[in-house]
């Protein structure tokens, strides 16, 4: 790929040709602030706030739509940029509630991280603000549309990858919002709940359900692991307080990018729950009553041995699960013809 | 017997003022008397002077009639059919000199125009296609179907014609850009999406003269390789749709348009999508997103049309007067065109003159003569005499020049430095009793409610201008609110993602630059010298002129008004809401704003 | 896709006039806005069913068809009559029984502002000053204006229409 020779900031640099600012300002180290951007969606160049100064430009180009070209100098700081991007932020919070101090998104919010940057402390404009009423009606996560900056990412992101598109910009101008088809409670739309939405928020728009007042993301310990669901071994952050798990974050640095599912995202609450199983049960009398393993495949070996010797070994059959690996499902197959039958499936078919 | 022909204008203006019941009368009195035969109704596109409508023009004396309703038919046909006598009274009168005037051509309104592009319109059957192609029609075309395709396009360049939608950018270059552009498949969009309020030229021309557009997008497919195109009009538009439709399938039936063009080898398929009421789409990439079915939100630039347009292949867009003029450019060469106008600026420009102007209507003039001609020579000078205060030039996205600019040439680069654009070339006059204030509020309330909510300076930025300009002229103005104005003015310019961002503060850029003193009365003296804005306003009789008829007193719609008959009345400021119906009844001018 | 379909099949809505336009834009491209047009040509607005049936046909995610038929001024998601009844609300109008006359009308129409009468003849809506002070009050029915109205007058000019 060719190379083109630019100056940022008073720096000369040298990058691909075809890179966009913002990739050839990250590259040399350099950080501009966005809401709207994400490395694998579309370019939308919606939120202002990366715009940059380029020399002999009668505008401020957004740095994350507009490709480097030989000999550009370009300005990602000066006057000029601080002022628009001062402005972008002042009128967002002329539309924006300021409870920040309740906000679980406090810690992890671009709008405060950038209002710090700039010194922002809220807005001097006076007028109408949005009225949307608060939105929990499915059981995963909140909607606050006040808080929307409508940056558009959650769109993309269920459009573009997840492919559900259950919500889309909705309206025009003022009062555009981010909505599902004739605005129905989303567990009514075509959404699957991957939460992929939730991760990429750059506000308190869209927050987990789970979690809710147990810790902000610096009070947390973020552990690593693969999600146990099925064989994808996606890895993501369970994020814990007090020895407890309290949520899931995704691992955009991992093999997928960060995506998710449903499953992994939000259905972690099993780990802790009484219900669940912790040794093998056998039904006597009707009861199911705790059961070591020995007992319990010794018992189901001799119903194998005694169902196959009375019915012929078709009227075995097996049904593996999703959450074994696919090296497990392999073996499980393998036991099934060993007992001379092909009747074997998998629940990911169901 | 050779028959006579009547022209009747039969654009939008005129159809509105009853052109066509006039002449379902002038048709009915014509065959009572058996003379149906002997005359040749044509309707034409729009002659530009939409306030004198009903137009009708009986040829061969080319005798200009003006305001004809169904009841002037007897007496036309009488009078001038029957007897060959002209009906003085349907004559257009001089609003200066009250001199009634025979000929279109001594009318000052026409007088100073160089109508080229418009040359057709009003002339021509435009549901006709051989009177196109006598009047030269398609002949730009012949010449450019035998050209190199870069030939073309140097020519185009060379003429000099810069974009008439708005942003000026060469014509020529951007076909060299589509031309250049990789890939098999191209298309060429003619945006008539015109959605300024006060504008309406590119109506005109499509109603009034099709045909040149569509050679004009042949030609300009020809060039740069595509072999598809869309016309994008707006729906608000019906009659101009179906004359594009007549227009088009005419053309197919001629061979110019569809497989093999004249034989040529080149084959062209044009469309006609209709807008579903969005200004934005106007604005070139949003008018792509709707083609292709999407909200109309515009995209952001790079990658440009020329490279990536429609469905991601290269796309030229150019607007319907600039394709307009290129059959001419084509016809009569560049070096001809090039030879009107500046510098910088070449051939004619297409002015929608409204607002307090006495001749309303479409002007064409060429580039570079000056607003003062244009406004006092062309435009017959402000209404009733009063003073001219200023002229918005260019629309939503223009600016306010006042009286010391009137001698600024009209062109691209002159207006720019001045504050306005060209625009699409609307020209709304101004005068004392408008409030500079107030208008740019109401284009402020215009561009917010068109903004499309992508971008944060334009849908949240343009919101809070104009809840200050609501408050300026409610007087609830604060002195830092010009400053505030100012600042978010030119943030929204620098970073707004569109045109229709960068271009939105500048009506209030403009009136704080000339009009400053306006603002700062506003708010630091509560005082509108306008009388516009109602909430700094009180009416009152004025003595001298008052003769007590009672007439603001039975209008008035709140009882605010009292006075016996013959005696001086009086306004209880109290229960007044300023609604001014007084003002308007009252024909001695003794209601009064301060 | 079957089933959803056989679900259409049962539902009593009038799914005919979507299908035509559906038949006629077949293998068009970035044909949703034109389909939109076309619809609600047939129904007179965009019923929910009928945008649900573009979605599902033109396989373009419902929220989409959604978004753009929120986008442009020229289409509505409720029924409007063939007769729009503005009634002003501006100062003038309001002094002089404005309200009284939104009244009357609600009354004679049975209808709320912002409605449409079942038989789609006519909808009501509120208007902010439609700039014929004189006049007041005033009304607007489609383009002709109607003043110094009283109660009494509202049922004579409804009935005519």
């Amino acid at each position: 790929m060719s190379k083109v020779s630019i100056t940022i900031n008073g720096r000369a640099v040298q990058v691909d040709s075809g890179t966009t600012i913002l990739e050839a300002a990250k590259a040399a180290g350099i950080d501009i602030p966005t809401f709207c951007h994400d490395p694998e969606l579309t370019k939308a160049g919606a939120c202002r706030i990366c715009v940059v100064e380029v020399a002999g430009a009668r505008n401020l180009p957004a740095s994350c739509t507009t490709p480097v070209a030989e000999g550009m100098v370009i300005e990602t700081e000066s006057q000029r940029v601080i002022n628009s991007r001062k402005t972008v932020l002042k009128l967002i919070w002329a539309n924006h509630p300021q409870d920040c101090l309740v906000c679980e998104k406090t810690g992890s919010c671009r709008l405060q991280d950038y209002s710090y940057r700039y010194d922002i402390t809220g807005s001097t404009y006076k007028g109408e603000r949005k009225e949307i009423e608060f939105d929990d009606t499915n059981p995963f996560f909140f909607r606050d549309l006040n808080k929307c900056i409508l940056c558009g990412k959650c769109i993309r992101k269920c459009h573009e990858v997840n492919g559900a598109g259950a919500i889309d910009f909705t309206f025009r101008g003022f009062d555009t919002k981010v909505t599902t088809a004739f605005d129905v409670p989303i567990e009514e739309s075509s959404c699957v709940f991957c939460g992929m939405c939730v991760d990429i928020c750059p506000v308190g728009a869209l927050t987990p359900k789970q979690g809710l007042r147990q810790g902000r993301s610096f009070e947390v310990d973020r552990v690593l692991t693969t999600c146990a669901y099925c064989g994808c071994g996606c890895t993501f952050y369970l994020k814990v307080s007090n020895d407890k798990i309290i949520g899931v974050s995704p691992n955009f640095e991992g093999s997928l990018d960060g995506h998710m599912c449903v499953k992994g995202r939000f259905g972690w609450d099993y780990i802790d729950n009484d219900n669940r199983l912790k040794t093998p049960m056998i039904k006597k009398d009707g009861e199911f009553v705790e059961a070591t393993w020995d007992e319990a495949l010794t018992l189901v070996a001799n119903k194998f041995k005694e169902v196959g010797a009375q019915y012929g070994a078709d009227a075995l059959a097996g049904l593996s699960s999703a959450r074994a690996t696919n090296e497990e499902n392999y073996l499980f197959q393998k036991l099934f013809r060993s007992l001379g039958t092909n009747n074997v499936d998998h629940c990911a078919r169901l | 017997m050779s028959q006579k022909r009547i022209l009747l204008c039969a654009g939008t203006g005129c159809i509105s003022s009853g052109a066509l019941k006039a002449r379902d009368a002038l048709i009915e009195e014509l065959n009572k008397r058996n003379m149906a035969n002997d005359f040749l109704i044509v309707g034409s596109g729009c002659h530009g002077f939409c306030e004198q409508g009903p137009i009708f023009i009986v040829y061969p004396e080319e005798t200009f009639y003006c305001g004809v309703q169904p009841e002037d038919a007897a007496e036309l046909v009488e009078e001038h059919l029957v007897n060959g006598r002209i009906v003085d009274r349907l004559l257009f009168k001089d609003p200066i000199s009250g001199v009634r005037v025979r000929n279109h051509r001594e009318i000052g309104f026409y007088a100073k125009q160089m109508r080229k592009v418009l040359g057709n319109c009003g002339v021509i059957d435009p549901e006709n296609i051989d009177e196109y192609i006598s009047a030269k029609g398609y002949e730009g075309l012949k010449k450019a179907l035998l050209m190199e395709k870069t030939a073309i396009i140097e020519e185009v360049k060379s003429s000099g014609l810069r974009g008439r939608g708005g942003a000026g950018f060469s014509t020529g270059m951007k076909w060299d850009f589509t031309y250049k552009a990789k890939g098999e498949k191209k298309y060429i969009v003619c945006n008539a999406d015109e959605g300024d309020p006060g504008a309406f030229m590119d109506r005109s021309v499509l109603e009034g003269d099709p045909h040149a557009v569509i050679e004009g997008m042949l030609i300009a497919a020809y060039a740069i390789n595509a072999d598809e195109g869309y016309v994008y009009v707006r729906a608000e538009y019906p009659l101009a749709i179906s004359r594009l439709r007549i227009a088009i399938k005419q053309a197919l039936e001629y061979g110019f348009l569809g497989e093999n063009i004249l034989g040529s080898g080149f084959s062209f398929d044009l469309k006609i999508k209709e807008g579903a009421g969005a200004f934005v789409c106007g604005e070139e990439t949003a008018l792509l997103a709707s083609i292709e079915g999407e909200r109309g939100m515009p995209r952001p630039r790079p990658p440009f049309p020329a490279n990536s347009g429609l469905w991601g292949k290269p796309t030229c867009l150019n607007n319907v007067e600039t394709l307009a003029n290129v059959p001419l450019i084509l016809r009569e060469g560049a070096q001809a065109y090039a030879a009107i106008g500046t510098e910088r600026s070449k051939g004619t420009k297409v002015f929608a003159l409204t607002g307090k102007i006495n001749n309303t209507g479409l002007a064409e003039v060429p580039m570079g003569m000056t607003m003062r001609e244009i406004i006092f020579d062309i435009g017959g000078g402000v209404k009733d005499n009063r003073e001219f205060k200023a002229v918005q030039i260019g629309g939503p996205s223009g600016g306010c020049l006042p009286a010391e600019q009137l001698d600024l040439p009209v062109d691209y680069d002159s207006l720019a430095v001045a504050g306005a654009i060209m625009g699409s070339g609307g020209l709304v006059v101004m005068d004392e009793k408008t409030c500079m204030v107030d208008l740019a509020r109401f284009f402020l309330t215009f561009t917010q409610n068109e903004s499309c909510g992508k971008c944060i300076p334009c849908r949240e930025g343009t919101k809070r201008m104009l809840e200050i300009l609501e408050r300026i002229t409610e007087g609830k103005g604060e002195e830092d609110d010009l400053d505030t104005l100012q600042d978010l003015a030119i943030a929204i310019k620098d970073s707004s993602l569109c045109g229709l961002g960068q271009t939105a503060p500048n009506p209030v850029l403009s009136t704080l630059r000339y009009f400053m003193d306006e603002y700062k009365e506003h708010i630091l003296e509560g005082k509108c010298r306008a009388g516009s804005c109602t909430n700094l306003i009180t009416y009152y009789v004025f003595a001298d002129n008052c003769i007590g008829c009672g007439v603001c007193k039975k209008v008035c719609p709140v009882d605010a008004i009292s006075g016996e008959r013959k005696v001086l009345h009086e306004i209880d400021t109290a229960l007044c809401i300023k609604c001014g119906a007084c003002i308007e009844k009252c024909k001695f001018d003794a209601i009064k704003t301060r | 896709m079957k089933e959803v379909l056989r679900c259409y099949a049962e539902d009593p809505f009038d799914y005919k006039p979507v299908e035509e336009v559906l038949v006629k834009f077949q293998g068009v491209k970035g044909a949703l806005i034109p389909i939109l047009q076309a619809v609600q040509e047939a129904y007179g607005y965009l019923p929910r069913q009928a945008l649900e049936y573009v979605s599902v046909k033109q396989k373009v995610p419902f929220s989409r068809v959604f978004g753009v038929a929120t986008f442009y001024a020229q289409f509505h998601l409720e029924p409007r009559g063939r007769y729009i009844i503005r009634v002003c609300q501006g100062t003038a109008c309001h002094v002089r029984g404005g309200a009284k006359i939104m009244q009357a009308l609600k009354d004679e129409l049975n209808l709320e502002v912002g409605g449409t009468s079942e038989d789609l003849k006519f909808t009501l809506e509120s208007v902010a000053c439609i700039g014929a002070c004189g006049l007041a009050p005033v009304i607007m029915i489609n383009n002709d204006t109607y003043g110094r109205l009283t109660t009494e007058k509202i049922a004579e000019i409804v009935r005519a229409y």
